[in-house]
């Protein structure tokens, strides 16, 4: 094949791949397989998980009590009551979370995008990095130490708040920066071009067409802090009644509740348990659910 | 980065002398953001080391390399993160060990081989791992997992026990409340991590890489091979380390999962223990007196100091490619 | 637009918000109350409601669930008066009440006068003494799990030498001569313990020096030193190690024994005798021939030697003992009367039903001593 012919005819180099022989055939069967089996073993441990919690739980869930009753005068061993304090909790506290981390979050965010330069923009990036790496029991400590431990303030749903606001905040900076980067910069020329000052440009157009996925971010980061467990044991006293107010008293989260239950040995614990969990898992995708529809109907044209 | 274009193309040009008290005081606002998160991981480190200092000084153990952790009489502290480090050290690698593998199938699944219409509902279901409370993990890992892990592991310490990674561990394996038991739930817990980022690396493959490997005759797996798998190497990488980090810092699910020993650790994977998290959160409810608490704290910026390497090199190996 | 859409959006998550906020409610009293109102009038002493209306206390979480049930009465018995119990921890139960942030505290043990806590309560409580008060006794069982054998009998010497590693076999003959007709198996014991903080295994570990006739050397203590097995967390880890371990032994609070249909065994008291199973029974003669540590007087603070070295026939004798520490008499006579009105539905209509959650019910000579005090309190 290569003797007869003329070094003009002969490619410059070897072609890259020979043609498929069976080996290659097999190698390339072999690696499908295996991904497909990647994704199987990811899938079964989720499926083998969720089946778990719905068939120990979903009963807790029928009964209308569940979702509109606290636990406050049930017996141990009752079947009555609900977690309507424990969602209330959960929802406040990620709530609450959200107030500071939201506004902190974006205008970080702003900062990096839009005016970030230098050594601080540099250190900036770099903390928020190291920052969406803090496990939450070592937020839940720092809180604790400057928190109760410094200032001398009790256990509260609003010290809980403050750890979850150092787990979200990298989340919502990190999001709303990649849609600010996504605006197109025509949008930003324009506007200066009409005399626009550049923090009006910011907040009047490049903020508004990057919202849809900043309200994504934070949903998914409120999702993410919904589940910790860490930061109550810690940070909050659990309580069976409703409680409203975050700086002071008792308040329970799901987590916590399922924490504190596993202590009961009694059929109704075991239940709540399960119920709860089942009810937390729900919970957290709503907010995801709800983050994926927002973030499907209103992205942003980059053409 | 798109980011490189953005910079200030507004301040640029006549508009310099002009002087407006809202892009001022919004410029130190923005800036005051970034600059309060700085701050955060300062405080963090300073506040812990503030009430780490005195029941350092009172430890009456080697911090570095006792295996006790007595913090009952608070005139006798007895306190060491040798076992604490080489249980999370263990436990976590075994997870990446796990985890890295399957979690770059599942990543390779969902970008290229997956029906392109199944993909988003693909990964919606690998997500929904995210969305799983780790208490829950805890749980199945202690009450379902472990007990079906027992004869396998039971197998690994019989056949291979003579590797020290395998060797007979300080609680007995019955229920198999073991390191290697808190890697596999660890592991489940990561894939979603490790594939999210992965997955967005592997989809910023330039197009044209792809069509000409395939062009030029490559199976899919080769294609994959010499285009995908280098560009995303690094991000990959990066994710794995997040994912580390993760796993050092996860708190109830090894609490649950784990048998204690009375033991020191002898570095095998069939041990049990307590990690930095889980020791602290099992006392959590003890956090009365100062000088107690204080070793936990000492422990706690430990695992801070931990989790502050392994991101800073997972960034560093990243580059500027991954933003999650 | 975009705006009123996402505009739209919140006004949905806000509106389910204040839906989910208008319609919860705390109150569960349709079925608990009917419970207690119907043993109001059975038992004797009625509580004199008044004062404070709603009363704060922290602490044990080994009584979190005698406690609900107090509060379920004292709810019944009181209209519109409540109190707030939180499980969590002695340590911080007793912190708490010294810093009156609390009415009283609930404790797995005495206020101790080493640590200075009956000074500083002392200081608290305005110049009065603190009093501590054993409402609740939560039975500890030793459970086992060996296939095959369904009656176990030990006594605190084996004990003892099984927790510290010193008989390692079930067939080792020393557990053989307390059980003559059990064919015990040849398998590895697997002790398992408790490997949190907790007023239980200090209690099990007191009961060890005291009834071990030496055989444990290794002191009392919150944390277990025994040095052997493996340890789960709380009493819900211990039970389920052990279900899952052939071979095992554990201690446990009796409710997780009951509910986690765990055998348990019999246990001799030091003068030997007939081991004896845990019961309402048998744990009510331990603590009705108990000392106290000041036998005259309204604190009631128990010399616990006296219950797990008990040489009463029939006895069982390894008990969690939990205490009210309560002011003797109160700055501010409303939480003063709503502390006595509690504590006096806590020790009489309380105790009905006790042991369905694994306490016992307190014996009528200890309760007489309660009642004596409660009614002290001002």
């Amino acid at each position: 094949m290569t003797t007869t012919e003329s070094t003009l005819d002969r490619p410059a180099s070897p072609p890259a791949f020979q043609p498929v022989s069976g080996a290659r055939k097999t190698k390339n069967l072999v690696a499908t397989v295996l991904v497909g089996l990647a994704f199987l073993v990811a899938v079964v441990p989720l499926v083998w998980l969720l089946i778990t919690v719905v068939a120990k739980g979903f009963t807790a869930l029928l009964s209308a009590d569940w979702w509109t009753h606290s636990l406050k005068g049930v017996l141990p061993e009752e079947f009555t009551g609900g977690v309507y304090h424990a969602i209330i909790g959960t929802l406040l506290q990620t709530l609450v979370c959200a107030l500071i981390a939201v506004p902190v979050g974006v205008l970080a965010a702003i900062y990096l995008v839009e005016y970030g330069r230098g050594r601080l923009a540099r250190t900036t990036t770099f903390m928020v990095d190291i920052l969406s790496g803090v496990p939450s029991i070592v937020a839940a400590l720092f809180v604790f130490a400057l928190w109760i431990g410094t200032f001398g303030l009790g256990q509260s749903a609003f010290a809980v708040s403050l750890s979850l606001v150092l787990l979200m905040l990298p989340v919502v900076v990190r999001s709303t920066e990649e849609m600010l980067r996504l605006v197109p910069q025509e949008l930003r020329e324009a506007s200066y071009a009409l005399g626009v000052p550049k923090w009006k440009t910011i907040v009047k157009i490049v903020l508004p067409t990057a919202l849809s996925g900043v309200v994504t971010g934070v949903m998914l980061a409120m999702a993410r802090v919904m589940g910790e467990t860490a930061p109550v044991l810690v940070l909050v006293g659990y309580s069976k009644s409703i409680n409203f107010n975050i700086f002071d008293g008792n308040m329970t989260s799901l987590p916590l509740l399922i924490y504190t239950e596993l202590t009961n040995p009694l059929p109704a614990g075991q239940l709540r348990v399960w119920g709860a969990a089942l009810t937390l898992i729900i919970l957290i995708m709503l907010f995801n659910l709800v983050a994926t529809v927002v973030s499907r109907f209103s992205a942003i044209k980059t053409k | 980065m798109i980011g490189a274009m953005t910079e200030d193309s507004g301040q640029s040009g006549g508009r310099a002398g002009v002087r407006r008290p809202g892009d001022s005081i919004f410029r130190a606002l923005t800036t005051g953001s970034g600059l309060a998160i700085v701050i955060a991981i300062g405080l963090i480190g300073i506040f812990l080391l503030i009430k780490a200092v005195p029941s350092l000084v009172a430890d009456k153990a080697n911090f570095l390399f006792s295996p006790d952790f007595i913090t009952t009489d608070p005139t006798n502290l007895k306190f060491g993160i040798r076992d604490l480090f080489v249980v999370t050290v263990l436990s976590s690698l075994v997870a990446l060990v796990i985890a890295m593998p399957i979690a770059l199938g599942i990543a390779l699944f969902l970008t290229h081989y997956a029906p392109a219409r199944l993909s988003r509902p693909f990964a919606y279901i690998v997500d929904l791992l995210a969305a799983v409370p780790s208490i829950v993990f805890g749980l199945w890992g202690a009450q379902v997992l472990g007990p079906t892990l027992e004869p396998f592991e039971t197998w690994l310490n019989k056949v291979f026990g003579w590797f020290p990674l395998f060797a007979n561990g300080n609680i007995p394996l019955a229920g198999a409340g073991t390191i290697f038991t808190v890697g596999v739930v660890l592991a489940v817990m990561l894939l979603p991590i490790i594939t999210s980022v992965t997955r967005e690396v592997f989809r910023q493959t330039p197009v044209m890489q792809i069509e000409g490997a395939l062009a030029l005759g490559a199976t899919k797996w080769e294609m994959l091979r010499t285009t995908v798998l280098p560009f995303g190497r690094s991000g990959y990488i990066a994710a794995s380390m997040l994912g580390l980090g993760r796993a050092l810092g996860e708190t109830v699910a090894v609490l649950i999962i784990l048998h204690a020993s009375p033991k020191p650790s002898g570095f095998s994977l069939f041990d049990g223990g307590y990690t930095f998290a889980s020791k602290i959160a099992s006392a959590a409810s003890e956090f009365s007196q100062p000088l107690p608490t204080g070793a936990y704290i000492a422990a706690g910026l430990v695992l801070f100091v931990l989790t502050f390497i392994v991101n800073a090199a997972a960034r560093s190996v990243a580059g500027g490619k991954v933003h999650k | 637009m975009k705006m009123k859409r996402h505009g739209a959006a919140l006004g949905i998550v806000a509106a389910g918000a204040l839906l989910l906020t208008a319609c919860g409610s705390d109150n569960n009293t349709q079925s608990g109350g009917s419970t207690g109102g119907s043993t109001t009038t059975a038992a004797g002493a009625k509580p004199d409601c008044g004062g404070k209306k709603s009363l704060k206390s922290s602490g044990s979480t080994a009584q979190a669930n005698a406690m609900s049930r107090f509060v379920s009465k004292y709810n019944a018995e009181c209209d519109g008066y409540n109190l707030d119990y939180t499980g969590n921890g002695s340590g911080a139960g007793i912190n708490e009440f010294l810093a009156k942030q609390t009415d009283f505290a609930g404790s797995d043990s005495a206020l101790s006068a080493s640590k200075g806590e009956v000074d500083k309560a002392k200081t608290r409580c305005d110049g009065n003494p603190a009093w501590n008060l054993p409402t609740v006794f939560g039975p500890i069982a030793i459970t086992y799990n060996i296939p095959g054998v369904s009656e176990l009998a030990l006594d605190g010497p084996t004990l003892a030498k099984i927790f510290s590693g010193q008989i390692t076999n079930w067939n080792d003959a020393a557990i053989k001569k307390l059980n003559p007709s059990a064919s015990l198996p040849d398998l590895k014991i697997a002790v398992v313990y408790r490997s949190d903080e907790s007023g239980t295994t200090d209690n099990f570990q007191q009961y060890l020096t005291a009834a071990g006739g030496g055989a444990w050397t290794k002191g009392a203590g919150k944390v277990f030193a025994g040095g052997v097995g493996s340890g789960g967390s709380k009493n819900d880890g211990v039970a389920t190690i052990l279900k899952q371990t052939s071979g095992g032994i554990a201690y446990v609070e009796w409710s997780f024994a009951l509910n986690s249909k765990l055998a348990t065994a019999s246990i001799a008291t030091t003068e030997g005798g007939t081991p004896v199973k845990v019961s309402a029974e048998t744990v009510g003669k331990a603590i009705d021939a108990a000392k106290f540590k000041n036998e005259s007087g309204n604190d009631l603070a128990l010399d616990l030697s006296s219950i797990h070295g008990s040489k009463v026939a029939g006895a069982y004798p390894i008990v969690l003992a939990t205490y009210e520490v309560v002011c003797s008499k109160y700055s501010d006579a409303d939480t003063g009367k709503a502390v006595k009105a509690f504590l006096t539905v806590a020790i009489n209509d309380g105790q009905t039903g006790l042991d369905a959650n694994g306490y016992v019910p307190l014996p009528s000579k200890l309760k007489d001593k309660l009642s004596a005090a409660v009614k002290a309190i001002s």
